[in-house]
């Protein structure tokens, strides 16, 4: 187990890299000159624009700029912003928002996913699998953008249940709605992925012997359908986190969260490469770490499978 | 101040959808009630009108840290006019007006004598003297200290020495005593007080010169504003302003402070102004035009601003050279048709051009001779197209470059297939993925069609948006001349404005020169983007500048 847990975390380093290398490849090659973008429609000042060339190293060859990054990064600053901060620092404010956004989004997907996927698996064809699979279809169909406009209008500002946008309050109250809103496709995903398992493992030849000698229905579908069935979910709900956390742009968008997808849209638009690059080097580590535990969990819910 | 950030704030896709103003407002934002409270309790404020709450406005992270000399976005600009208070300021007219100086004065409009009020004080304690504003000019001009903002002292004789390396201080700029100096300018300029308000001439302490970096993120200034604390700037949500008592000019508070909230779209700060958690919106969102008046009743602000938009056809394209130039231009012009597609594209939201600067600016006209170039005329574009057809005939597409990150696509389209129903040539849209692509073909000149632009007023003044446009000396790369227009008739003109001393006489030379550039039309004017704007029943007295930007000092909440 440790031995295969050192190999796993060695894997990572090439990971890392790969992708770091990869990432910033694509953002200098994004067109447009974040100097020229700096002046807006004004005159840029030669000189000026030199002396900032220098100070964010823009006048060196793409590796250069690379490695220099890569000194930021073992430096512990990640370099500075084009807004004249520590890109460290950005992270660590946008960040734990959107760690908390995905937290509550998780827990939507895990509770509500669940909890309907194994109802509907159990009375699969009748009157509630048949319910619970068109609402999910609606999950689905509806683009996260107009879900979010609509509990917006009308649970914030019409109805006044939660706060309308989140900005400085960052409560769990003001972060249920947008946390809704991003888990709102997952849920579907989870309950139809949870429905297919239950389903298929009803019939199987282990659940018939359990009733046969004689188990409790509770002891049966908690034993031993929900253990076999849970381990497709989990590596869903493993894996969405990571993508919770990446995709939360047009959410955060929505509700104004100042966490990553936010920071992550207006580096964007201003051609803050380093920073990009920074925010979604935390997030490669953030998948590179969730498929590591989701494999591990592989083992402790199916002893079948031993990791060397 | 530029377009920029209008284009990236409306970036985000937005959705229409109706909605009535919602019954009750509750308050979701009590974080800053008790910490502003006491603010303004100290025992040596002078007598403010300061009362009532926290004003809450809507706003956008800065993208400089914030130093007078390195803001140059709206987003940062709004923060610093509170902050910080320079030797002038403009009233709610438009008008300049003295607020760190108790007067500047001139024989020959060239060397400009500053008289200091006496005993004003940054909000730290430090003084307000000649000092303060000499090395903070000093220091913003050295390039070695990548300024944004440097080019503004470019007015100061001295300035392309320090810009060289061979000074390291402006020889213009000369102390008399703690509360006067003087300043020599390059060239006479009766508009040079006017410019003197701009966030880049405010002043910055000793200590703050000492350490630029850290008073960035914690700026320590002489307005009517301070940080409400250490840490009032909260990156990507809120910054916190309360009143100062240090602050002695005429722009006293009328409130017990300001909030700016940032948002990352104004779609989202449409539902919290609904909600009752935003004071005062200044932009109201696209997908909301149609409803805001009614949706907000008599918080709803639309009135032409001072944005001024238009495209520009370089005389370096193909058949838009010389005569035959002219003439497509003028032909151009009147196949738009402005009026419809201001009501039908941006919902009222815009107002015709009359002329080329807007009628914010002190000695707007709006009657020039001329300006009939800018009403739609399908007959005259067709026969103008013909004069210029039968010089050399055209051939190919007439594209308009634009970003497609801003809301332009719509009204592109409708200006193309406008000229495309009159004049019956190829004509459409050619969008660049973001702003900056745009700029970046603009301003290297490798771009090979019209492209939009736009301006919107530095300091209340007509010359401001025909010098910095159209003038020889801003062409070649050396300004926001992005055309290359260069005719020194109308540089003459400009000339004959600024040797006058009085702003009315010049204002009326200013609209000469105009009516030269509306048969040349270097950019073909468009429309002014209004303020369109809405606040909420809790404030009142909600005014909006010269620069369509409300003023924080005037609100006055319950």
């Amino acid at each position: 187990m440790g031995w295969y847990i050192g190999k796993r975390l060695l894997q990572m380093i090439p990971v890392f890299f790969g992708a770091t290398l990869l990432v910033y490849a694509m953002v200098f090659f994004i067109p447009g000159d974040p100097i020229q973008a700096m002046f807006g429609e004004k005159a840029v000042n030669p000189l000026i624009a030199q002396q900032l060339r220098e100070q964010f190293h823009l006048d060196q060859p793409f590796y250069m700029q690379y490695l220099i990054w890569l000194k930021g990064i073992f430096q512990g600053d990640f370099g500075m912003s084009f807004s004249g901060r520590p890109v460290i620092d950005e992270i660590a404010q946008a960040y734990p928002v959107t760690v908390k956004l995905a937290c509550i989004a998780l827990c939507f997907e895990a509770v509500i996913g669940v909890i309907l996927g194994v109802i509907a698996g159990l009375t699969k064809g009748k009157w509630f699998d048949t319910t619970a699979l068109i609402i999910s279809l609606l999950l689905i169909a509806v683009p996260t953008f107009v879900m979010g406009f609509l509990l917006q209008v009308v649970l914030g500002v019409k109805l006044q249940w939660f706060p309308v946008t989140v900005g400085a309050n960052q409560s769990l109250e003001a972060l249920v709605m947008p946390g809704f809103v991003l888990a709102s496709v997952s849920i579907a995903y989870v309950l139809r992925l949870t429905r297919t398992s239950v389903a298929e493992n009803a019939h199987a030849d282990y659940v018939r012997t359990a009733t046969a000698k004689g188990l409790r229905r509770g002891q049966v579908i908690s034993r031993h359908i929900l253990r076999n069935s849970l381990i497709p979910v989990v590596t869903f709900l493993g894996v969405d986190l990571g993508a919770l956390m990446g995709g939360a742009i047009v959410t955060e968008g929505i509700f104004n969260v100042p966490g990553v997808g936010n920071k992550l849209f207006q580096a964007i638009m201003r051609d803050q490469g380093p920073t990009i690059v920074s925010l979604v080097t935390i997030l490669v580590i953030v998948f590179m770490v969730m498929s590591l535990l989701v494999d591990l969990l592989y083992a402790a819910l199916d002893p079948r499978i031993r990791l060397a | 101040m530029s377009l920029k950030k209008k284009g990236v704030a409306l970036a985000a896709a937005s959705l229409a959808m109706a909605l009535s103003l919602g019954a009750c407002a509750k308050s979701e934002t009590p974080t800053t009630e008790g910490s502003t409270a006491a603010g303004d309790t100290s025992s040596s404020a002078p007598v403010t009108t300061a009362v009532g709450g926290v004003v809450y406005m809507n706003g956008t992270e800065p993208q400089n840290p914030l130093i007078p000399t390195s803001t140059n976005e709206v987003g940062g600009g709004r923060i610093l006019t509170n902050l910080f208070a320079g030797l002038v300021y403009y009233d709610e007219t438009g008008v300049t007006k003295m607020d760190m100086a108790e007067s500047i004065t001139s024989e020959d409009n060239l060397t400009w004598t500053v008289k200091l009020k006496a005993d004003q004080v940054f909000s730290n304690g430090d003084p307000v003297d000649a000092d303060a504003f000499i090395n903070t000019w000093n220091w913003a001009a050295d390039p070695a200290n990548a300024q944004l903002n440097a080019s503004w002292f470019a007015i100061f004789e001295g300035y392309q020495e320090v810009q060289d390396g061979t000074a390291t201080t402006m020889s213009g700029l000369v102390k008399v005593d703690d509360l006067t100096f003087t300043m020599t300018l390059t060239a006479a300029d009766p508009n040079a007080v006017l410019q003197l308000g701009y966030s880049a001439f405010y002043p910055v302490p000793k200590s703050g010169l000492a350490d630029m970096t850290a008073f960035g993120q914690n700026p320590i200034g002489n307005g009517p504003y301070k940080l409400a604390s250490d840490t009032a700037w909260q990156h990507d949500v809120q910054i916190e302003l309360v009143p100062s008592e240090t602050y002695k000019g005429d722009r006293q508070p009328h409130n017990a402070g300001v909030t700016y909230k940032f948002y990352q779209n104004t779609d989202n700060a449409y539902n919290d102004l609904l909600a009752g958690n935003l004071d005062v919106l200044d932009q109201i969102p696209n997908a909301f035009l149609e409803n805001y008046e009614s949706d907000l009743g008599a918080g709803a602000v639309n009135e032409p601003g001072s944005t001024f938009q238009s495209f520009t056809i370089p005389s370096r394209l193909a058949h838009f050279s010389g005569e035959e130039g002219t003439l497509r231009r003028q032909a151009l012009s009147y196949a738009i048709n402005r009026q419809e597609i201001c009501d039908t594209i941006f919902a009222g939201s815009r107002t015709p051009a009359k002329e080329f600067s807007s009628p914010l600016m002190p000695g707007w006209d709006g009657n020039i001779p001329g300006n009939e170039v800018l009403t739609y005329d399908p007959e005259k574009a067709k026969e103008l197209w013909a004069e210029a057809d039968a010089i050399s005939p055209w051939e190919g597409t007439f594209k308009i470059a634009y970003n497609a990150d801003g809301p332009h696509q719509a009204w592109v389209d409708a200006v193309t297939n406008s000229i495309k129903t009159v004049l019956g040539i190829d004509a459409e849209g050619d969008p660049y993925p973001t702003f900056q692509a745009s700029r970046t073909a603009i301003t290297d000149r490798t771009i090979q069609t019209a492209f939009r632009t736009g301006w919107q007023a530095d300091y209340p003044s007509i010359y401001n948006y025909l010098y910095t446009l159209y003038g020889s000396e801003a062409a070649d790369g050396n300004g926001s001349n992005d055309g290359d227009y260069k005719n020194p008739e109308f540089d003459a003109a400009l000339a004959a404005g600024l040797t006058k001393s009085d702003m009315a006489d010049a204002a009326v030379e200013f609209n000469k020169a105009q009516e030269i550039i509306l048969r040349d039309l270097p950019a073909i004017p468009l429309w002014y983007q209004n303020i369109s704007a809405g606040y909420g029943s809790a404030v009142s007295n909600v005014i909006f500048g010269w620069d369509t930007v409300p003023i924080a000092y005037l609100i006055e909440k319950a």
